[in-house]
């Protein structure tokens, strides 16, 4: 038992390693900076979905609501930069710190509710959120902010001649996010988070502490997603509440772990790669036109996944190296 | 602020209320059955609305006569959707509730993206009908007559539900499959078939709505998005499954959106609604009148 414990362990940083050599090296052969782009929103959400999975998917708490946190992350970077100039570093640092300490701050009374309650509260407080800064004049209001230019450099996070540096940015935020569920699934949090999912009475009786670990879940899974707001907002160098805090963007961060494998370690991953570049393929060939043919393949995709694999895509893999060692 | 500012907000927040409660009626109904929350309800809501401009624009049927039209027609569209994807949704055996919410989720972006394939995403409204654009005056309060005939309509259709339920073998055995489905399968009431006609009435419901909101609302692709989030939360705040629940939760979120209305920026409205569902839940986490 044991021993196939450490040996999955030691195949899941194999093939993370080899995966991450792999993905290094991609921009070295394709130069193309509409694919670059593509590449870097695919590690931006698999990063995000990672993040989102810790809460959603080991603990069970459904938050439909994690644009609160992507937004704040963003904004927090893009205010301090443009209103006072500090590094967006800094901002990406805060932004984490005040997005777990507001995620502590609402987990406080909304993880007494269950189920519908619970994700209907996500869902509501991110809307909220959304509507204050749409009538928040001094952070922009509806018109957001354009982050200044200033030189391109990594000490101030910004490069408009190159994708390069935001793509390996965006691989290294998607190897921490995965590097944390890593070792946090295997923690006692890991252990504790899926007794309370599975069955928070029953864990409450054998004394895990309930409360304080769906509280743990919610803070590391908001610093993440803000971190991934604030690369956003210099990545796209212009913020506005539709463009990063608005529903689509929590869905877009629940999708990719619930289509791959909600609570498993490649799920997000796995979701992220083929649907962020299938969403992106077809609203540029098919939907450019802005006739909804890239929401009716997207919404199709979705329907017959969740249909036809309800433990997500990643059920196909273990299917068959089952089958193999058999 | 005068009284009769505050007075004439209240009247047209429990107007709209009533509506709120007549659009989230299908889905509390839905919900109560078998614990299903149709993430497309509100994309019901924009068929409906289509239905009956459509009805209108080639046949000239007033948006009146046509409410029991887009009602039918909806009834039949919700049994499908529940045949086609529901089903097997409910059959998952992994993640059930990630799966419901993911696939009717998915089903409201195909409904969206149809409806801007064929509708194109240009906004529409009912120029012309008997009732629209009328209003009735009551000792100064000036009420919109179509807000007001939907009123009565919601009143009605309630009430109609209420007996229905109450009296008819249908509505009993609705009631019997969601008190114990495992059991009405004992004494030989197909499951399925009460699902399905559970989505058909639920759909048929907010067909009723779509038609009375087509006299008076922008009609496009996306008008469903901006109505689903209040339908949930009056489903939430009635208790979830509870039909009559939300007719009082409809109510409360009428008013509480007009009271908004007044203190706030209009752009804030639904602020005032959030506010009360968390406040509601956070001190009774299964809403109003939801069994604890």
């Amino acid at each position: 038992m044991d021993n196939s414990f450490a040996q999955r362990r030691r195949r899941d940083l194999l093939l993370a390693a080899g995966f991450t050599a792999v993905a290094a090296l991609v921009p070295l052969f394709v130069k193309d900076v509409y694919v670059q782009n593509i590449m870097v929103l695919t590690l931006m959400y698999a990063a995000l979905s990672q993040s989102w999975n810790i809460l959603g998917g080991y603990c069970g708490q459904i938050s439909l609501g994690h644009a609160l946190y992507f937004g704040l992350g963003a904004y927090t970077t893009a205010l301090l930069f443009s209103k006072f100039g500090v590094l967006p570093w800094f901002g990406m640092i805060g932004g984490g710190l005040i997005s777990a300490v507001i995620a502590m701050a609402l987990g406080y009374p909304c993880f007494r509710l269950r189920g519908h309650y619970f994700v209907i509260a996500t869902i509501v407080i991110a809307e909220i959120a959304y509507l204050l800064f749409l009538n928040w004049d001094w952070a922009g209001a509806a018109l957001g902010i354009d982050i200044p230019v200033r030189t391109d450099s990594w000490l101030t996070f910004q490069f408009t001649r190159s994708k390069l540096p935001y793509f390996y940015f965006a691989l290294g935020f998607c190897v921490v996010a995965w590097l944390v569920t890593f070792w946090l699934q295997d923690s006692k949090w890991g252990y504790w988070w899926r007794a309370v999912k599975d069955n928070p009475d029953a864990a409450e009786s054998l004394g895990v502490v309930v409360f304080n670990s769906k509280m743990g879940a919610a803070a590391v899974s908001a610093f993440l997603t803000a971190v991934g707001g604030s690369f956003y907002a210099q990545f796209v160098s212009y913020i506005d509440p539709e463009s990063v805090m608005s529903f689509h963007f929590s869905l877009l961060m629940a999708l990719p772990a619930v289509l791959g494998g909600i609570g498993t370690l490649w799920g997000p991953v796995l979701g992220a790669v083929i649907l962020i570049p299938l969403t992106e393929l077809t609203r540029s060939f098919i939907g450019g036109s802005g006739r909804g043919v890239d929401l009716i393949v997207y919404g199709t995709l979705i329907v017959l996944i969740a249909l036809a694999r309800p433990e997500g895509l990643i059920g196909l893999f273990s299917r068959k190296r089952k089958g193999a060692s058999r | 602020m005068t009284t009769a500012t505050i007075i004439q907000s209240l009247a047209s927040g429990l107007l709209m209320g009533l509506l709120y409660g007549l659009i989230a009626a299908g889905l509390a109904l839905i919900f109560g059955l078998m614990d299903v929350v149709n993430f497309a309800h509100g994309e019901f809501l924009m068929i409906a609305m289509y239905v009956t401009f459509f009805l209108f624009a080639f046949f000239a049927i007033d948006p009146l006569l046509a409410a029991p039209l887009v009602a039918a027609a909806l009834f039949v569209f919700g049994a499908v959707v529940y045949l086609l994807v529901v089903r097997f949704a409910m059959r998952a055996k992994a993640n059930v509730g990630m799966v419901q919410i993911f696939a009717t989720f998915g089903l409201a972006i195909v409904m969206r993206g149809l409806a801007q394939f064929f509708f194109t995403p240009d906004y529409r409204s009912i120029p012309h009908s008997w009732l629209g654009g009328q209003t009735i005056s009551f000792g100064g309060i000036y009420l919109p007559v179509p807000q007001l005939v939907g009123a009565g309509v919601s009143i009605l259709a309630f009430t109609a539900l209420f007996f229905f339920i109450k009296k008819t073998d249908f509505g009993r055995a609705l009631e019997a499959t969601r008190e114990d489905a495992g059991a009405v399968a004992l004494v030989g009431i197909d499951k399925n078939r009460v699902f399905a006609l559970g989505w058909g009435l639920g759909a048929a419901l907010v067909g009723l709505a779509g038609a009375i909101m087509a006299m008076f609302f922008y009609i496009y692709p996306d008008v469903g998005a901006s109505f689903a989030l209040i339908a949930y939360v009056t489903v939430a705040l009635g208790g979830f499954g509870s039909v009559f629940g939300a007719f009082a939760g409809g109510i409360i979120v009428g008013l509480v959106e007009a009271s908004t209305a007044l203190i706030l920026p209009p752009s804030l409205k639904s602020v005032g609604i959030y506010a009360v569902y968390l406040l509601v839940v956070f001190i009774r986490p299964r809403g109003l009148f939801g069994s604890i």
